[in-house]
């Protein structure tokens, strides 16, 4: 019986790309008061992947489940979620964590909460963002897939699911070129950016995404404990660009390499 | 086929009652399908170099939905429109539907002001909003007037609509976004990320509601991967709210006429900036308004620092657009102006954090069209209410969504039959006895008295008169003669202007400025800055007025690029990826040549705390 695809996608509101985020220097946070959250691009990505996965196949996907880990303003996100075509949303309340401080809420903290929320969902196949564009840290795709010792195929750019053995083929893009690997459900999959291209929402899409349902757990629901680990020494944003010198004469530069030590 | 009657007319010939009342089509019944008239995004010759499907994709039939209400726009006026309509279904129990569109990706994410509001409006509207406030909210606590000259500043005595006390210090932006959770905690579904180019018309040609932008269209005009065809609304009743210069109320005016027997509308452009000022330089609740430099004796405007929020500063320089030079940059003037020592005594060990500017409208009550068209209404400064000597127009704007509002919903719970267009005749009844009337009526010759050859000089001598001791009691009533894009003068008339560079400390380039607004545009998507042919564009208005367009515009969108294949020796570009929907363009072109159109939902700028 071919199998059927219970898949979740964990999903993060992040500060907007279009952004330049600032360092609040004072709290040695960054600032997040007036600024744009929105979905982050990856997982957009993954979202607009899964929903693909099922109008491929009408059979092939038996629901779309969303979640993720943050305050109650990450609602909004779930919803642009479901007005992508997700079924259901779920969040995770981390009332402590508001958005200044969202870097404490740590890859190895969500990869632990991601795993227990899988296991209840009874998933067979995780798509999620292969990094978050506020820390960027490309980590929590990989721990989970070894928390839940399941197959991970990272930096996706293609994906393609035999309906009948359910043997999942992802195309991977590595340093020296794309790799294609083939491997069974349960699965993880980290989105890259050339996957796909998301899709607008309607506004019909929209309105209907209001009425999906949205269910709501804590961390103590879950069993998990997000203490970070880790501390945030500080903060900064990087250096100014000084600018460049010009020379006249190949002698000049050369004189200026040698200046600087470079040669 | 039904013979049209001129709308416009008889609306003016129809006696008016203190009711809102059917407007009666001698024509047939109000019909349940409608005639569309579309504008489409790419220009003529491209359109013919579709495929068949692509034609086909883009003429699909749409989904259609109903409300009562759509009100196009989320600002103050657009989202106070919607607050009342939803508070009167509460009071009178008729329930009635409203869907508010907004183009920004968030909403606030496109409004901008200095800004000091007035809270009557709000009082009225929601009398408890002290507590639930927004934030930041800095109460004003001191208040003060200059002339500016290069180095030094005199001390102006203000007239009393300067006076602020009772006012606050707020980024329009963050009240907007609060004014939207109240909308949606009462009922009103407000959609961000939806432009609407596009109204529905009746066999009458009455206005039946709108259709929002097809979104995923490449810049050739043909339909992309993600191409998704827009949606309709059939409305009762159509609010266009959607700023200064909109650009469905620009069509809207011109089809009915709106502006018959009334002056034209002027404007000036608004930039400014938010900064982050340490704690030495920074005096809560101070509200500073500067003349004279660095504006000529010519030129109208003049700049404010607000200081609010947690060590915020909001710093900026209005500029009017009548001005006649075209030399003149209101960007490289407002940055300029924050090196005269008023300015530099309270940014120099500060931080940039966000840079905006948008046209607002200075022509008063002269130059108010009529406001309601056959199924809808003009709201807000889409209409014009500012009140210029008092640099306030959030309140009006406001209370005439307020207005609208309730004229509207009587219309709608008394009307059982559906037979023909809604006229909301007691909105403007309403305006005209309101106090927002009897405000403008005030002050409506102190902006007009600028146009003489006495420039800022005379004009401060008559306002001063007129504020303090006329208070517009007089029998005369001056007028807008010329508009502004006809204000403009040749190039060669005038020298050429000498700014200073930017610093890079105190004053920026534009470049830097732009990356500040977030602004966001897909490159694959077709100009919405529309010019019929930019070679004609070029040779009308680069001889004459040597590249106005990139000096107007305050992001840098229109570029004369050396090309020598052309015949005037340069290319006219269009930067359109940099707009951050200003509306200046459309308003300053001398030829009038360039038309802004709402580019893809969610587009334009993300404004922070402006």
């Amino acid at each position: 019986m071919p199998p059927r695809l219970n898949i979740v996608v964990p999903v993060k509101r992040v500060i907007d790309f279009a952004i330049k985020p600032r360092i609040n220097a004072s709290k040695n946070v960054i600032e997040t008061n007036g600024v744009k959250f929105s979905l982050n691009p990856f997982c957009e990505i993954a979202v607009e992947e899964a929903v693909r996965l099922r109008e491929s196949n009408k059979d092939l996907v038996e629901s779309i489940t969303l979640v993720s880990a943050g305050s109650s303003k990450a609602l909004d996100t779930l919803r642009a979620g479901l007005a992508l075509g997700a079924d259901r949303a779920a969040l995770i309340e981390t009332s402590e964590i508001d958005d200044s401080r969202s870097l404490e809420l740590e890859p190895l903290a969500v990869a632990k909460l991601l795993k227990a929320f899988v296991e209840k969902a009874n998933a067979n196949l995780v798509i999620m963002g292969k990094q978050a564009i506020d820390d960027d840290s490309n980590q929590t795709g990989q721990m989970l897939a070894g928390l839940l010792n399941w197959s991970q195929a990272t930096n996706a750019s293609k994906v393609t699911v035999d309906g009948a053995s359910g043997v999942v083929t992802v195309a991977r893009e590595v340093d020296g070129g794309t790799e294609t690997l083939s491997a069974a459900l349960p699965l993880v999959i980290t989105t890259d950016l050339r996957l796909n291209t998301p899709r607008y929402t309607k506004l019909q899409d929209i309105m209907k995404a209001k009425k999906k349902k949205t269910e709501k757990v804590t961390p103590a629901d879950l069993g998990v404990d997000i203490t970070p680990r880790l501390e945030i020494v500080s903060l900064s944003e990087p250096p100014k660009r000084t600018g460049g010198d010009k020379v006249d004469s190949v002698d000049a530069l050369i004189g200026k390499l040698k200046d600087v030590g470079a040669i | 086929m039904p013979s049209r009657p001129l709308l416009s007319t008889a609306i003016c010939s129809l006696t008016r009652s203190s009711r809102a009342i059917r407007w009666r089509v001698a024509v047939s019944q109000r019909p349940t399908n409608v005639r569309h008239e579309r504008t489409y995004w790419a220009t003529a010759c491209r359109r013919n170099n579709l495929s068949e499907d692509d034609r086909r994709m883009l003429q699909e039939a749409r989904e259609e939905d109903e409300a009562d209400v759509v009100i196009v726009g989320g600002g103050p006026a657009g989202l106070a429109a919607a607050i009342r309509l939803k508070q009167l279904e509460q009071e009178k129990g008729k329930e009635i539907r409203v869907v508010l569109l907004e183009k920004a990706s968030d909403m606030g994410n496109h409004t901008l002001s200095g800004a000091v509001i007035e809270p009557t409006a709000l009082n009225e509207l929601l009398p408890d909003w002290l507590e639930d406030p927004p934030a930041p909210l800095t109460p004003v606590k001191s208040d003060k007037m200059r002339f500016l000259t290069e180095k030094y500043s005199i001390p102006l005595p203000a007239p009393p609509q300067m006076h602020n006390a009772g006012n606050y210090i707020v980024s329009l932006s963050e009240i907007v976004k609060w004014l939207a959770a109240k909308a949606e905690e009462v009922g009103v579904e407000v959609y961000p990320g939806f432009a609407v180019n596009e109204l529905l018309y009746d066999n009458s040609g009455a206005v039946a509601g709108i259709a929002t932008n097809d979104m995923g269209i490449s810049k050739a005009g043909a339909p992309k991967d993600n191409f998704q065809r827009g949606m309709e609304f059939r409305a009762k009743v159509t609010l266009l709210a959607e700023g200064c210069h909109g650009s469905l109320t620009k069509g809207v005016i011109k089809k009915y006429h709106l502006r018959r027997e009334k002056d034209v509308q002027t404007y000036g452009i608004g930039l400014k900036e938010v900064w982050e000022v340490p704690e030495q330089d920074w005096r809560e609740g101070e509200v500073v308004h500067t003349m004279g430099w660095p504006l000529t004796s010519q030129v109208y405007g003049g700049g404010f620092m607000y200081h609010f929020g947690e060590r915020l500063v909001s710093v900026g320089l209005v500029v009017g657009l009548d001005y006649a030079n075209p030399w003149i940059s209101p960007f490289r003037e407002f940055q300029r102006m924050k090196h005269h020592p008023l300015y530099s005594g309270v940014l120099k060990n500060g931080k940039c954090l966000s840079y905006g500017a948008r046209a607002l409208n200075e022509g008063g009550l002269q130059s108010i069209p009529q406001l309601i068209f056959p199924g809808g209404a003009l709201i807000g400064c889409s209409a014009g209410f500012v009140n210029v000597p008092k640099i306030k127009g959030t309140h009006t704007a406001m209370k005439s969504g307020m207005l609208a509002a309730e004229s509207a919903y009587n219309a709608i719970a008394s009307d059982t039959t559906n037979e023909s267009a809604i006229a909301l005749y007691d909105y403007e009844d309403r305006m005209k006895q309101s106090w927002v009337y009897k405000e403008l009526n005030e002050v409506r010759n102190v902006r007009p008295s600028f146009h003489t050859p006495l420039g800022v000089y005379g004009g401060l001598v008559y306002s001063g008169i007129d504020t303090l001791l006329l208070k517009g009691r007089v029998p005369w009533t001056f007028h807008h003669k010329t508009s502004d894009a006809q204000a403009t003068q040749p190039a060669d008339k005038f020298k050429p202007i000498d700014y200073p560079k930017p610093d890079g400390k105190l004053s920026f380039d534009l470049l830097t400025s732009v990356a500040r607004t977030g602004t966001m545009h897909d490159e694959d998507e077709p100009v919405h800055l529309q010019v019929k042919d930019r070679d004609a564009h070029t040779k009308a208005s680069y001889p004459k007025f040597k590249g106005v367009e990139n000096r107007f515009c305050p992001a840098g969108v229109y570029e004369y690029v050396p090309d020598e294949t052309k015949t005037e020796g340069v290319r006219f570009q269009i930067n359109a990826q940099n707009c951050i929907h200003c509306k200046t363009c459309d308003i300053k072109v001398p030829a009038q040549d360039i038309n802004w159109v709402c580019p893809e939902g969610g587009d334009g700028p993300k404004y922070m705390l402006t």
